[in-house]
């Protein structure tokens, strides 16, 4: 950590290739998860992510392992093929929302029971192991890149297409079924894409910690403005900041990069509810002195009434 | 003559062996005002869904003619009794009023921009809702939302109004406001209102027919014809003084949950 201000060190790993992959694919990362924060925020779907998360890293545990027979499996698409799965299976079991909860913590519990057996299963090394848990996105070469631009491409595209149904049914979904949108077809496609951004979180920061890039910068956004667009904006900038910000702190101390991810993406947050609560306390106090001009107006009419 | 636009036959709806409503013919025709009354769990909640499309009749048909081949839903405002509805965050007011505009459309919205905006603008500003409707709907009351809420429905230029309670919460200046909009809405455009309400004095002026439910069975008519002490003594099988005081109907008599300002939550369980 005596390293945190080391900038030269900084800036010489900077320019190393596989720092600028790492980059690039987090920036990527911070994209998705910005443009798809909003809406889960909306859908409160925050625990749903963490299922999502604990079975794309059951999916990526199941890849490492079944790469050992086939070469080539890569571990990113065993991670999308568990977090799709994973939303498919919530989408069809927590169908209701009362259930939601429940289904979530049934789903995950043994999602990840089964990652431990196959990491235990796994012979190599630890360090490959525990990447999955707190990410490994210094391990990002060419090929990883690659499925990482068409991921989102892919889920922006999709978004792009689905977004005003699925703000609607989001927002406000008795009306949006009464106006014929497809409520309860949105809801796993939508599933499916956050599964697919869950996939490409559990590659950099790691399992454990997805929910620092595809819910808190939009929380945080949430705090301060009430405008969709807007959120969607703010989510992206935060969930960058904080990505792309965490792994350049991380350089040179050679710290696990999700430490400073969560730490600044966590500050945003505090932030941002500072500034609500500001806001909150001038909107109040605004309130308060509006009656008074009210009141001194309507006190004329009762004295000319006497 | 032309077609309507809801057309009902024989048409019944039971949850199990209990049954709300049966046998009921009703044709709704283009521009009518039909304001649906009944005590707590009397289904009226329930026709409304029906319409909707989000629950079946038990028996019987319900048909949409004057829409011939197009889709029921964009053609559908819908105002939602409150409490039956969540409020999200990072929604205001205005986002509200638009997805009733064009949130059934697929793609960004990107195209025709501030035509959207001139139009939800105006929706915003008929129902009295200016000064609030860029505030997040979490923080508004639950007559402003009310209000939105018939922005809402009206912004797409329905040619079905469904409203469930939507005088609910509403001061008395504002429920006339609400009354006139919907109104000038059916009188301009034919749009056919469909109109649940505990409370029909507010829009009696406009009301063409009533159908009043009440266990299992029901009365349709003008309001003459049906709110008068016979036919609701009928209806009731128990003793109804209905009276008519400048311009208003006033009912009095056991379990009469007509001119009551409470909302219903009793159909909410049996579904």
């Amino acid at each position: 950590m005596e390293n945190l201000f080391d900038i030269e060190l900084t800036l010489r790993l900077l320019g190393l290739d596989f720092v600028r992959h790492a980059l690039l694919a987090s920036a990527l990362l911070g994209l998705v998860a910005g443009a798809l924060g909003p809406l889960i925020v909306m859908r409160r779907m925050a625990f749903a992510v963490h299922g999502t998360a604990e079975l794309a890293f059951t999916g990526a545990a199941a890849a490492l392992l079944l790469g050992m027979v086939f070469d080539g499996i890569a571990v990113e698409y065993g991670a999308i093929a568990g977090a799709v799965l994973a939303a498919l299976l919530l989408g069809i079991l927590g169908g209701r929302s009362a259930e939601r909860d429940s289904v979530i913590g049934v789903v995950l519990a043994f999602g990840l029971g089964v990652g431990v057996l196959l990491l235990w299963l796994y012979p190599g090394r630890a360090h490959t192991q525990l990447g999955l848990f707190i990410g490994q996105v210094i391990s990002i070469d060419r090929t990883n890149l690659a499925v990482y631009a068409v991921s989102t491409v892919a889920v922006l595209g999709v978004l792009a297409l689905l977004y005003r149904p699925l703000l609607f049914a989001s927002a406000d979904p008795v009306v949006a079924a009464a106006r014929g949108v497809p409520v309860s077809l949105l809801t796993p496609l939508f599933a499916v894409l956050v599964g697919i951004a869950t996939a490409l979180g559990v590659q950099t920061v790691g399992m454990l910690l997805v929910l620092a890039l595809l819910v808190t910068p939009a929380a945080a956004a949430c705090r301060v403005t009430s405008s969709p667009t807007r959120a969607i904006v703010l989510a992206i900038a935060f969930a960058e900041l904080a990505v792309l910000g965490g792994i350049v702190l991380s350089l040179a101390p050679g710290v696990p990069i999700s430490a400073f991810v969560t730490a600044i993406s966590f500050a945003i947050y505090l932030s941002c509810r500072l500034v609500e609560h500001l806001r909150a306390r001038v909107r109040k106090r605004k309130e308060a002195d509006a009656p008074e001009g009210v009141a001194t107006a309507g006190a004329a009419a009762p004295a000319a009434d006497r | 003559m032309t077609a309507a636009a809801v057309e009902m036959r024989d048409a019944g709806l039971a949850f199990g062996k209990r049954s709300l409503w049966s046998g009921l013919d009703l044709d709704i025709g283009a521009g009518e005002f039909l304001a649906v009354l009944g005590p707590n769990g009397s289904g009226k909640s329930s026709l409304l869904k029906v319409l909707l499309g989000q629950l079946s009749l038990s028996a019987g048909s319900v048909r949409f003619p004057a829409l011939q081949h197009r889709r029921r839903g964009p053609a559908i405002g819908y105002v939602p009794q409150q409490g039956t509805t969540e409020e999200a965050p990072a929604v205001r007011g205005v986002d509200l009023v638009g997805l009733g505009l064009d949130g059934h459309r697929w793609g960004l919205g990107l195209r025709g921009k501030r035509e959207r905006e001139r139009r939800v603008a105006e929706a915003v500003r008929a129902v009295g809702a200016t000064s609030f409707a860029e505030q997040p709907i979490t923080r508004l009351s639950g007559g402003e939302r009310q209000r939105l809420r018939v922005a809402q429905a009206l912004v797409g230029e329905p040619s079905v109004l469904l409203c469930d309670e939507p005088l609910l919460s509403l001061d008395v200046t504002h429920q006339g406001v609400v009354g006139e909009l919907i109104e000038r809405r059916r009188r301009s455009a034919g749009t056919a209102v469909v109109f649940v309400t505990h409370e029909i004095n507010p829009v009696l002026p406009y009301v063409d027919r009533v159908l009043y439910l009440h266990d299992g069975d029901f009365r349709l008519g003008t309001p003459d014809e049906v709110m008068n002490s016979a036919t609701l003594s009928g209806l009731y099988g128990t003793k109804i003084e209905v009276v008519r005081l400048a311009g208003q109907i006033h009912v009095a008599g056991a379990h009469v949950a007509l001119c009551e300002d409470e909302p219903h939550h009793v159909e909410e369980q049996v579904l």
